[in-house]
């Protein structure tokens, strides 16, 4: 794969070149945060964000979708029969996606596109997709990416990444998709040994400026039951008020619920985001709900996301280290304190 | 604020000591700058973990209902004004109660401070009587903390615990009548399709996360209307109606209840104002039947209650 230079100021204008044929998103910032939207003409690119608050996991997996319609019209030859929403898959080039929200979506990917099952929304979209990354110069106190396989340089999940190295972008390559992108975007300024090494101080740099970390070395090895009877549990869920806002900012939640909408005759079947967080998720067609308080649901979302996720997948924790539910929790419950409690939890 | 943190320490200590009361639930301090987390503490050796600041956001009375046993709590103007409200309504005893109340001198808006620092990371926050001072990577800013309250902390005239059993510091002078619901009467006095476009646009960002609903002390029904389903009331889906009667009957749910606390609006991840809502309905109860939420335990609430002389310009 290859390395290529160009210019700050010529990178919005390169991305225009792409719009002839993609859907060029960028971050940009509305209503005092940033989410991807697509890029304007008359905007020049806007890449002074930490991260966007939501994670991007809805471009691959939208809050709420359509998925099939039907009509209940007992006159109608086709009266309750599924037919499957015909949709566009346009192809769409992200450009600035945090390199753990492009692990996510690795992480997620082994839920929906697996041996057995395929999502065939989630792979239509994902194929429709080239990710250029933005590698983080400046990670916040907390993000944690460096201790759970990732990091602010990680590649993993992008197409291609950017390195800011202060005057000009260096665009790495990791993939076909990537390089055939640059090529139309008319990104082919070459990068010298110099710069490659520049590039890899950057890195190691912005790797070193991460102070927090979390311990996972003893998840795996831990007995599914001693963590689940553990004594903490109460403890770190007292403080929850049990919102969705963790699950729905989180990058690597990917739970949904499928209803279907009917009005006056013609029904639509819906695929919307769900929460283990929220009583619903759990409540079963004869009443009885499993999960009744809150303790059982915070439990679960940390257990699926450290622990099981490690069991079924031997595949790292379901967490990048984005932050984005310690920030944004309204009665600061923090991830890391489950890591630690989990992880140093006595057998 | 933080002056009263010993006083809180030394009440909770003593009436864990005197089995006055068998746990306190209170706030611990954040681990990120500008948060606090509620705890409850059993412990004695645990109080000095409890926490003052001015981010103690959250309104604690949401804790209390369910509880059987006999609770010490710190409780801010508007946390004591729904511990009222939790007795009012029967969701939790007088008798279980152990009020430490805090005479509270406006709560600091973290969003307000992030978007001054404008991309910039906050790394340490300490606090003087009047100020906040803000540290990281190459600043420091001192700021006045009431230029950054919350927009409901600007408006507050009862600042002073409406209920309690001891003190954490001096009861404050209260701003008097200065709530003049201005932004209600913004909204007044819009046309009915500009008030539609207002309330559609103000909500446009919801994610249904409900961290609104679930920060509220008056959401305690065992089953949310949201989460009805056999049959099911509203969908599911962010299309805008259901979002949109999410948020009405959430807001009207709160009708002559509501303290005006803010913790609505601190939880939301997406900014929303939606105090917006439930501020109209507050004005309302306060014009009609000249209402306050929270304040007294012996009277009943005008929703739940009939009166001759309540207002009936809207029928007649």
């Amino acid at each position: 794969m290859s390395d290529k230079l160009i210019n700050k100021e010529d990178l919005p204008a390169a991305l225009k070149n792409l719009k002839k044929e993609n859907e060029v998103l960028v971050p940009v910032k509305e209503n005092g945060f940033y989410g991807f939207k697509p890029l304007a003409d008359e905007k020049t690119l806007d890449l002074h964000f930490s991260n966007t608050r939501l994670s991007p996991k809805s471009l691959l997996l939208p809050q709420s979708e359509k998925i099939f319609e039907f009509t209940i019209n007992e006159k109608e030859e086709d009266a309750n029969i599924l037919k499957e929403v015909s949709k566009e898959y346009p192809p769409t080039v992200i450009v600035g996606i945090r390199p753990c929200d492009a692990k996510a979506w690795r992480l997620v990917n082994v839920n929906f596109d697996t041996p057995e099952f395929k999502d065939p929304w989630w792979i239509k979209r994902l194929k429709s997709m080239v990710f250029i990354g933005l590698g983080c110069n400046e990670p916040c106190h907390t993000c944690f990416c460096t201790s759970v396989n990732c990091g602010p340089f990680n590649q993993d999940g992008l197409d291609v990444l950017i390195y800011d190295l202060g005057e000009k972008f260096l665009l790495r390559t990791f993939t076909d998709n990537g390089e055939q992108i640059l090529k139309r975007a008319g990104i082919n300024g070459d990068a010298d040994n110099d710069i490659l090494k520049e590039a890899d101080r950057l890195k190691i740099k912005a790797e070193k400026k991460i102070t927090s970390n979390v311990p996972t070395e003893n998840l795996a090895k831990k007995k599914i039951n001693e963590l689940f009877n553990a004594p903490f549990w109460d403890d770190l869920a007292f403080a929850c008020i049990n919102c969705g806002t963790c699950t729905f900012l989180c990058p690597t939640c990917w739970c949904f619920d499928i209803q279907d909408e009917v009005f006056k005759k013609q029904g639509d079947r819906i695929r919307n985001w769900d929460s283990c967080m929220f009583p619903l998720f759990t409540h079963h067609a004869s009443g009885h709900n499993p999960r009744t308080d809150k303790v059982q649901r915070i439990r679960q979302r940390f257990m699926h996301k450290l622990k099981y996720y490690i069991d079924k997948y031997n595949n790292g924790v379901a967490c990048v280290g984005c932050g984005r539910c310690i920030n944004y929790c309204p009665v600061n419950i923090d991830i890391r304190e489950a890591f630690k409690l989990m992880n140093d939890q006595a057998e | 604020m933080i002056e009263y943190l010993d006083r809180i320490r030394e009440q909770a200590n003593k009436i864990l000591k005197d089995k006055k009361v068998d746990v306190i639930i209170g706030f611990k301090k954040g681990t990120i700058p500008m948060t606090t987390e509620p705890a409850l503490i059993r412990d004695l050796e645990k109080t000095d973990q409890l926490y003052w600041d001015s981010f103690c956001n959250i309104n604690l009375a949401s804790y209390l209902p369910k509880r059987n046993e006999k609770i010490g709590i710190i409780a801010k103007g508007c946390d004591s004004r729904n511990i009222v409200n939790h007795i009012v309504e029967n969701q939790i005893k007088r008798e279980q109660l152990y009020i430490i109340g805090v005479p509270c001198q406006g709560m600091v808006d973290q969003r307000k401070i992030t978007s001054f620092l404008d991309g910039k990371e906050l790394e340490e926050v300490s606090e003087s009587d009047e100020n906040i001072i803000l540290k990281g990577k190459g600043f420091e800013h001192t700021v006045k903390k009431s230029d950054y309250w919350q927009d409901n902390c600007k408006s507050c005239t009862h600042r002073n615990p409406a209920i309690y059993d001891v003190l954490a510091g001096d009861l404050i002078e209260e701003d008097g009548d200065i709530d003049s619901f201005s932004d209600v009467k913004d909204i007044e006095g819009k046309s009915f399709d500009e008030k539609w476009s207002f309330f559609t646009d103000l909500v446009n960002n919801c994610i249904r996360c409900y961290a609104c609903r679930n920060a509220c002390p008056l959401c305690y029904c065992p089953t949310c209307f949201v989460d009805e389903s056999d049959p099911q009331w509203v969908g599911k889906s962010t299309d805008r109606t259901d979002t949109m009667i999410f948020h009405v009957l959430r807001a009207y749910h709160c009708a002559g209840r509501c303290t005006d606390c803010g913790a609505c609006e601190q939880a939301c991840p997406m900014e929303i104002k939606v105090r917006l809502f439930t501020r109209k309905l507050n004005k309302d109860a306060l014009d009609l039947y000249g209402w306050e939420a929270g304040l007294n335990t012996e009277k009943r609430p005008p929703l739940d209650t009939y009166s001759p002389d309540d207002d009936d310009k809207f029928i007649l």
